[in-house]
C-alpha cells in the first residue's frame, strides 16, 4: 500500500526533523532513494522550488513526493505524515511546558542533537554538491566538462549573494537565467 | 471560542501563504502577527516558543502553530493553526508538481536547473552557517559534530541511528558534566 509507506515514511521525516529547513536533507535523500521515489537530482531541484513557493520545506517535499507517487491522497498522506509528530510533541510540550524547559535529560539530549545537525548539513552539502558540480561522477567530470566549471562559477556568485543577506529567490533566479544562458552557449 | 478559532486559522493561513522558503523566514512575520497584531502571546513568550519549536522534532513553523494555537485556544486551536499553515504549501505545490513534470521535457528549463541546482549549493552552506554560529563552541559538540559528519558522508550510516547516538553522547556529556560540577562544589 503506497498511501500507508508514504505515511509512515513522512511520519518518521518529520519525527527526526531537528532544528528544521536543511538538517534533514540527509535523512529525506536516504528515505527517497531507498524508496526510489525521486532521484538525488530532483531533491536538489526541488530545494530551489521550495524556496521559491510558500511553506515550509518538509511540507513542501512531503506533498511533492506524495502527489508523485500516489496523487492527491498520496499528497496528503505524505503531509499528515509529517506534520503529526510535531503536533503530538508540541500538544504534550506546551501541557508541561515548565517542566520541559528545566528537564536535565531533554537538554542533555539536545546539547548533543545540535551540533549533530551542523555535521548532518555539512554532509548534505557536501552530496548536493556532487549533483551539482560533477552530475557524470567525479573523475568524469574534473578537467573535462566545462559545465563543471560553469556550475563552480555559478556558485561562486551565489555563495557571496548569500552571504550578502541577499533573499534566496533572486539568488535562485539569477542561477536559473546564468543556466540557460551558458547551456545554450555551450550545448548539449 | 468559535470566532477565535477562525481568527487563528486565518492569521497562520496568512502566514502560510506569504513565507517564501519556511523555517526561519517565517519567523519575523509569525512575531508580528501573533504578537503585535493580536497579542495573544507576550513578547518573551514568543521567544521561548520559537526556541523550542527549534529544539523539538518536526518543522519550526508547524511546531510554532501548533504552540501558540494551544495557548490561544486549546487543542482545536492548535488543530486548525496548523492546518492553516500548511494548506498553502499543499495547494500550491499540487498545482505545481504536474506542471514541473511536463516542464523538465524543455530544454530551457533543464538549463535553469543545472544552474539552479549550483545556486542551491551555497543556500545550504549559507544554512550551515547559521545553524554553526548558533551551537555551542565546545570541545565535545565539535566532536561530536564532526563524528556525525563522517558517520554519514563517508561510513553512510543511517540518519536516525546518528541522530540518536549523538542525542546520547550529548546526555551523557552533560550528567558527567553536571556531576563533576556537583563534586567540586
Amino acid at each position: 500500500m503506497i498511501y500507508i509507506t508514504l505515511f509512515l515514511t513522512f511520519l518518521k521525516i518529520g519525527l527526526f526533523t531537528i532544528g528544521g529547513g536543511y538538517a534533514m536533507i540527509p535523512l529525506i535523500q536516504e528515505e527517497m532513494l531507498k524508496n526510489a521515489w525521486i532521484e538525488s537530482a530532483d531533491i536538489v531541484n526541488f530545494i530551489a522550488v521550495s524556496e521559491s513557493t510558500p511553506g515550509p520545506f518538509a511540507i513542501n517535499i512531503a506533498t511533492y513526493v506524495g502527489s508523485e507517487m500516489g496523487g492527491i491522497f498520496g499528497a496528503f498522506c505524505a503531509t499528515l505524515g509529517v506534520v503529526t509528530p510535531s503536533f503530538v510533541i508540541i500538544l504534550l510540550v506546551a501541557k508541561f511546558f515548565e517542566k520541559f524547559k528545566t528537564n536535565k535529560i531533554v537538554s542533555g539530549c539536545m546539547s548533543g542533537l545540535k551540533p549533530a545537525v551542523i555535521g548532518l548539513i555539512a554532509s548534505a552539502v557536501l552530496s548536493i554538491g556532487k549533483t551539482a558540480f560533477f552530475p557524470d561522477g567525479v573523475m568524469l567530470s574534473v578537467f573535462t566538462d566545462v559545465k563543471t566549471y560553469v556550475s563552480l562559477a555559478i556558485f561562486a556568485v551565489a555563495t557571496v549573494m548569500a552571504f550578502r543577506k541577499v533573499h534566496p529567490i533572486w539568488i535562485i533566479c539569477l542561477s536559473a537565467a546564468a543556466g540557460i544562458a551558458a547551456g545554450f552557449i555551450i550545448g548539449g | 471560542m468559535g470566532n477565535k478559532i477562525l481568527t487563528l486559522f486565518l492569521t497562520f493561513l496568512k502566514i502560510g501563504a506569504f513565507t517564501f522558503g519556511g523555517g526561519y523566514a517565517m519567523i519575523p512575520l509569525i512575531q508580528r502577527e501573533i504578537v503585535e497584531s493580536h497579542g495573544w502571546v507576550s513578547d518573551e513568550d514568543i521567544l521561548e516558543i520559537i526556541a523550542i519549536a527549534e529544539s523539538t522534532p518536526g518543522p519550526i513553523s508547524v511546531n510554532t502553530a501548533t504552540f501558540v494555537g494551544y495557548r490561544v485556544a486549546g487543542v482545536s486551536g492548535a488543530f486548525f493553526a496548523t492546518l492553516g499553515l500548511v494548506i498553502p504549501s499543499f495547494v500550491v505545490i499540487l498545482i505545481i508538481s504536474s506542471l514541473l513534470r511536463e516542464f523538465q521535457e524543455i530544454k530551457a528549463v533543464q538549463y535553469a536547473f543545472a544552474g539552479i541546482r549550483a545556486g542551491v549549493v551555497a543556500l545550504v552552506i549559507k544554512a550551515w552557517w547559521t545553524m554553526y554560529k548558533k551551537c555551542d563552541k565546545t570541545v565535545s559538540a565539535y566532536v561530536i559534530a564532526a563524528l556525525a559528519f563522517v558517520a554519514v558522508a563517508i561510513f553512510d550510516l543511517e540518519v536516525i541511528y546518528v541522530l540518536i547516538a549523538c542525542a546520547l553522547a550529548g546526555l551523557c556529556v552533560s550528567l558527567y558534566a553536571a556531576r563533576k560540577g556537583e563534586k567540586s562544589e
